[in-house]
């Protein structure tokens, strides 16, 4: 088994300058330094997490998204005060990307008090409202629906914006994300479902799990649709770009399906031993690394010196080693906590209304 | 005796199965090529081919429908949940297609169609994967639950339910696969709606099933060592067909209960049992029914407070103790 090509990938000519596209020729040095220190920034963290997980410091699953970086951080670049986000399990990424702090991020995984959703929620829980963050979700294609919501809420408020939904290529067999695509069609909703098809879903390559091409369904629902590298951050926010000016402007939704490769197992846990080879794995890390072809970019552009790159990513290492530092300082929840959390009322007392007991034993 | 872990148990009846019944049918995700999630099917693929052990694309509500479907024209499938907590995605299918069919139909149809997976927390999974639906699918007549808590029992149960031409909701538990226990080799069946005794005692009754039997034994020897009080546990093994007159016979032995489940305690299963030990041993009781259930809230992750979320040995202690007093 290998990892099918997107219809994209297999027809286009090989370089296509995405560098031109007016929402990149119109980036200043420092907005692209920026973008690379992102991508070095999540990398690191989650070779960091990686290692306080085999130390034993993490509990449950951890899905990385080593090699996924210029995916959520090409989209997320592009958000403006009323655009929102939504993803799955492997929310890292995304959540650096909208600026969440890695120092709450990886508390989080420590399960301690300090985390961004105080040791309750976990890896695959990470929430973020005041940055339009909203998670983190555990249950395959179970997003996607909510951010439709998500449209239909910036829609009914006259706000000019845009949810961007994110789901795996495994996803899209959900019978929840074709709902979603139906109502957010016939309703115009301004929301971009993006495909990050990195090829599998767990150990399922998607030749064996999905019939036909993946953002072409979306031509059933009578949606645009588009495919592009999730290699080169340019491409990702060129096409971007395009369905999110579409979604604002005139409130249509649009799938993007983004052709991106995961390093790392599905999770930690996965032994990575029964569908792909380390030769594909090999050949991804050394030809198509979105940091790495970033780095090029920069270097060959003048942006970046070779110096820079390197400090860039000797300050994202002390970042992650300051995150840890800082969730293993942290004192974990107590068990009273269990409870806080549950009801807007039980938090609330003074503004209780409802009567009658609310928890039990 | 062959001493094998639970996750061989499991496997163990499948393979047996698979080889007894030509219409037995292994499906779901990860099950095939993967070897399971949980490596439960492992080798099942090899032995078995691909027409016998599928995998399916994650669309539980498709795949569960397409069994239910299925063993309606006699095929008998085991489908697999990666965990019980995608059921809701399949709600409609196993609730209104597989429990309700037969009746719709005034008896026409039958529903053999087994599926299984773990359902339980401990593993720091969160809110979204660590549900215990036991209750939830016992709610609905027509349906057959079992939650095994030994390897032995996994094993007899499951040949049971492969067996059986109702819908059977098997609910294993990722914390007790790699547990090891003596099973017979071979053809080894349990009755589905059949409690055991997995520890004899006179002073209190313990009902409970699943990994919450490991706890309740643990916290039993300490009650006998450091207590000198007898429990009895009982491990109910099946929820629906329910062995209610095994705990009414314990319960006219001991006098005093408590229960003991890794459930939510809003109607659960320990809700449904302590009003039948009211109803039918009320002159028994020497105090009132007691319940330990995991702490009412959504599953927290922090590993340390998720262990005092859910029963463990000095939970059930504590609540032993306050049920004898
Ligand atoms: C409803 C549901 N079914 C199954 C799972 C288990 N599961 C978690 S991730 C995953 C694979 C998803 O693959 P994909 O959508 O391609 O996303 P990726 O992991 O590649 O980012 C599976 C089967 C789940 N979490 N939810
Ligand atoms: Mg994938």
């Amino acid at each position: 088994m290998s990892k099918k090509p997107t219809a994209k990938e297999a027809t286009s000519p090989a370089a296509n300058d995405h560098a031109q596209a007016p929402v990149n020729a119109r980036l200043t040095p420092e907005e692209r330094i920026e973008l690379f220190r992102k991508m070095m920034r999540i990398r690191r963290f989650e070779e960091r997490s990686l290692r306080a997980y085999q130390a034993k410091k993490i509990g449950g699953f951890l899905h990385l998204y080593i090699g996924q970086e210029a995916v959520a951080v090409g989209c997320c670049s592009l958000m403006g005060p009323n655009d929102h986000v939504i993803t799955a399990y492997r929310d890292h990424g995304h959540a650096i990307a909208v600026g969440m702090d890695t120092k709450a991020l990886m508390a989080e995984l420590y399960g301690k008090a300090t985390g961004c959703s105080k040791g309750k929620g976990g890896s695959m829980h990470y929430f973020d409202p005041s940055r339009n963050y909203w998670g983190g979700h555990g249950i395959v294609g179970g997003q996607i629906p909510l951010g439709a919501g998500l449209a239909y809420a910036l829609k009914y408020k006259g706000l000019k914006g845009a949810a961007m939904a994110f789901m795996g290529d495994g996803a899209v067999n959900q019978g929840a994300v074709h709902e979603a695509y139906n109502l957010a069609s016939l309703w115009n909703l301004p929301v971009v479902f993006v495909i990050e098809n990195n090829g599998y879903s767990m150990g399922t390559s998607q030749a064996r799990s999905s019939a036909g091409e993946l953002a072409q369904r979306a031509a059933g629902y009578d949606m645009q649709w588009g495919q592009c590298s999730g290699h080169d951050v340019y491409e990702v926010r060129a096409m971007m770009d395009k369905f999110l000016t579409l979604a604002r402007e005139t409130g249509k939704p649009s799938t993007v399906e983004i052709d991106t490769y995961r390093y790392r197992g599905h999770s930690v846990a996965d032994p990575d031993n029964t569908y792909r080879s380390k030769q594909e794995i090999e050949e991804y890390r050394r030809t198509r690394d979105p940091i790495q072809l970033f780095q090029d970019k920069l270097l060959a552009e003048g942006v970046l010196t070779a110096a820079t790159a390197e400090q860039i990513d000797t300050e994202a290492r002390a970042e992650a080693d300051v995150a840890a530092d800082f969730s293993e300082a942290s004192p974990f929840p107590t068990p009273a906590d269990i409870q806080t959390d549950v009801y807007w009322e039980a938090d609330n007392p003074s503004e209780r209304r409802s009567q009658g007991r609310l928890f039990f034993t | 005796m062959p001493v094998i872990t639970y996750r061989e148990a499991v496997r163990h009846a499948l393979a047996e199965e698979l080889e007894r019944d030509p219409n037995v049918v292994v499906m779901g995700e990860e099950v095939a090529q993967f070897n399971g999630a949980y490596k439960v099917t492992e080798g099942l693929l090899a032995r078995f081919g691909p027409q016998r052990i599928v995998d399916t694309p994650i669309s539980e509500a498709g795949f569960i429908g397409v069994g239910i479907g299925a063993s309606m024209l006699g095929i008998r499938p085991v489908m697999e949940l990666m965990f019980w907590s995608f059921y809701s995605v399949a709600f409609d299918q196993i609730l209104n297609n597989a429990a309700n069919v037969r009746y719709m139909s005034g008896g026409q149809i039958h529903c053999p169609i087994v599926i299984r997976g773990p359902a339980n927390g401990g593993t720091n999974v969160g809110a979204t994967h660590s549900h215990t639906p036991e209750n939830v699918l016992a709610n609905h007549p027509g349906v057959k639950v079992v939650v095994p808590s030994t390897p032995a029992d996994a094993k007899g149960l499951l040949k049971s339910a492969i067996r059986d031409n109702d819908p059977v909701f098997f609910l294993e538990n990722t914390m007790l696969y790699g547990e090891k226990g003596e099973v017979p080799a071979g053809e080894h069946v349990v009755p589905l709606g059949l409690a055991d005794v997995k520890r004899p005692g006179t002073d209190l009754t313990i009902v409970t099933y699943g990994r919450s039997v490991l706890h309740s034994l643990a916290a039993a020897e300490v009650l006998e060592r450091e207590h000198k009080v007898s429990a009895e546990v009982l491990d109910l093994r099946t929820i629906r067909p329910l062995d209610i007159d095994s705990v009414l016979r314990s319960v006219a032995k001991t006098h005093r209960v408590l229960i003991v489940e890794e459930q939510k305690p809003f109607a659960s299963v320990g809700s449904q049992l302590a009003y039948m030990i009211q109803r039918e041993a009320f002159d028994e009781l020497d105090g009132p029914v007691h319940r330990l259930a995991t702490v009412d809230a959504p599953a927290i992750y922090s590993p340390p407070v998720e262990v005092e979320q859910l029963p463990n040995p000095r939970r059930v202690l504590q609540a032993a103790l306050e049920t004898l007093a």
